[in-house]
């Protein structure tokens, strides 16, 4: 489990994260959403430690990662894998070397055995074949998909996708938000993906924290959000006229398909504590 | 406030190159790399310009010694001394501020924008060590090399030069050689080459390492360590002689 406790952080007195909270689960895809400069980014690089928070804490398993010196923290790491916003995958070195450097730093496997590996994790995230190709013969998906490969070689079991949609089409964004789940759930593990793509809240949000100016401005998941009453959340997440009517027909399916009408009342309350007014909004 | 702002960063920088590496073999591996990358990549431009610096030197020692009382093996003293205490650890030094500074510090700063280095901190490795505490050995372990090569060829071009110009003879210009040649100069010109290499390196991997921005800043981080080296370089030249060489 990952704990956001009270997590604070500015950038020259510039207030970008607010006193969020949050609570992780294993097993669940875990999107953090807002528009761009809501400080979903830095929130997350707070989560991995590459910003220190000013304030709050972040705990892995109950242990407090910001309290941690840096050899504590490089144990922590050891079980964190990261898929970047550009891929980041090292350009002088192929597909293999890349998704085998991990095992190479921090192993001391025999070289057939980390081979094995590599051509497991190609495997499960569909490239085969592509073993000795370089970053730069590759298409932004596969680059991705590779991404995601060195991400899960060291069996990590916390798994972080930073905008893993940014710059690829709506089918092979589809594509790799379904990776990101089947691994998920195949591995147990903690995955927190940062994303402003609604096809990916739908689809693969099990926990979504939406983020507005620094701020928790609502948490749910991907029914509840349908019938959320926060109107920024609506606002951001619906934003285009074919999206609120295709909000309004999945409600009414959703509708359908809850018997009880206990349930309803208690999705709809959900929303109520965080109910803004329209003439709130900007 | 910015310079004291740089320098504090610096040396954190260079403080936090030395911690343990998580796996020494992949640490070798990126050493020799860099190595390569230093040593023979600038092999070709050192020579080049060495052999030029050392026919020049021929040609206008030549010229400026008009009288006919001074000894022609007085060129190749004066080129020999030239060569090993300015031309080769100086002016290669600072050559190689421009070619391996820059391969350097756009090297990091590409890293460093493209995510990379974020992806390495992440993996949990020291990236401060992995990446920069190798180029900073190779440097130091490479560039006096290339400076030692610099001067035999400088000697060497300025014989070439004498003697297809008629200037002087071989024999001559090897007995120069020999006149009132002291070791010393050469442990001098090695000690700058060893500063200005540790200036070269560190410099190029500070500015590259700390690059903030797009594409241009790279650019712009590259021109700046440049800059700084070389004049780091000239102030440590004037510093160590200052410092070194007194009768």
């Amino acid at each position: 489990m990952i704990e956001l406790r009270n997590i604070e952080k500015s950038f020259d007195d510039k207030s970008v994260i607010a006193d969020v909270s949050a609570v992780m689960k294993p097993g669940q895809c875990n999107l953090i959403i807002g528009a761009s400069g809501s400080g979903k980014t830095v929130l997350m690089k707070c989560m991995v430690g590459l910003f220190e928070p000013d304030k709050g804490h972040v705990l892995y398993d109950g242990q407090d990662f910001t309290a941690m010196n840096n050899d504590e923290k490089t144990e922590i790491r050891k079980e964190i894998g990261m898929l970047f916003q550009g891929s980041a995958l090292f350009d002088s070195l192929t597909v293999e070397q890349n998704i085998m450097f991990p095992l190479n730093m921090f192993t001391k496997w025999p070289i057939k055995k980390k081979l094995d590996r590599v051509n497991e994790v190609l495997a499960r995230v569909n490239l085969v074949d592509t073993n000795k190709k370089y970053p730069g013969e590759l298409s932004g998906g596969m680059k991705k998909r590779v991404g995601i490969a060195r991400a899960i070689v060291l069996n990590p079991k916390y798994l972080f996708c930073d905008e893993p949609n940014s710059g690829l089409d709506p089918q092979t964004s589809l594509v790799i938000d379904h990776l990101i789940k089947e691994i998920t759930l195949e591995y147990n593990i903690i995955t927190v993906v940062n994303t402003h793509d609604m096809n990916s809240v739908m689809e693969i949000g099990n926990y979504i924290l939406y983020m507005y100016k620094g701020k928790k401005e609502w948490e749910g998941n991907n029914r509840e959000i349908i019938f959320s009453k926060n109107q920024r959340l609506n606002d951001f997440i619906f934003a285009s006229e074919f999206l609120k009517d295709a909000k309004d027909m999945r409600m009414l399916e959703e509708k359908g398909k809850i018997a009880n009408e206990r349930d309803m009342d208690e999705l709809l309350d959900k929303d109520s504590p965080t109910l803004i007014p329209p003439a709130d909004t900007e | 406030m910015t310079i004291f702002t740089d320098i504090g960063r610096y040396l954190l920088m260079i403080k936090g190159m030395f911690s343990k590496p998580e796996n020494g073999k992949m640490y070798w591996k990126e050493f020799v790399h860099q190595c390569v990358e230093i040593g023979f990549g600038s092999l070709g431009i050192v020579a080049i310009i060495s052999v030029f610096i050392g026919a020049v030197s021929t040609i206008q020692t030549a010229y400026q010694l008009a009288s006919p009382l001074i000894p022609l093996s007085t060129i190749g003293q004066i080129v020999r001394d030239t060569v090993i205490l300015e031309f080769a650890p100086t002016l290669v030094c600072i050559v190689l501020a421009g070619v391996a500074g820059s391969r350097i510090a756009s090297e990091l700063g590409n890293m460093r924008i493209s995510e990379q280095i974020d992806a390495l901190e992440i993996m949990g490795v020291n990236t401060k060590t992995y990446l920069i505490l190798p180029k900073v050995l190779a440097a130091l372990l490479m560039i006096p090399m290339l400076v030692v090569i610099a001067m035999l060829l400088g000697i060497w071009g300025g014989r070439m030069a004498g003697v297809s110009a008629g200037i002087i003879s071989g024999e001559i210009y090897d007995k120069g050689l020999l006149e009132f040649f002291k070791p010393y100069n050469v442990i001098f010109a090695l000690i700058k080459s060893y500063v200005f290499a540790f200036i070269i390196s560190s410099i190029a991997a500070f500015y590259g390492y700390y690059v903030r921005g797009g594409a241009l800043e790279i650019g712009r981080s590259s021109t700046k360590a440049v800059i700084v080296s070389c004049i780091l370089i000239l102030f440590a030249d004037y510093l160590l002689s200052a410092l070194l060489l007194q009768n």
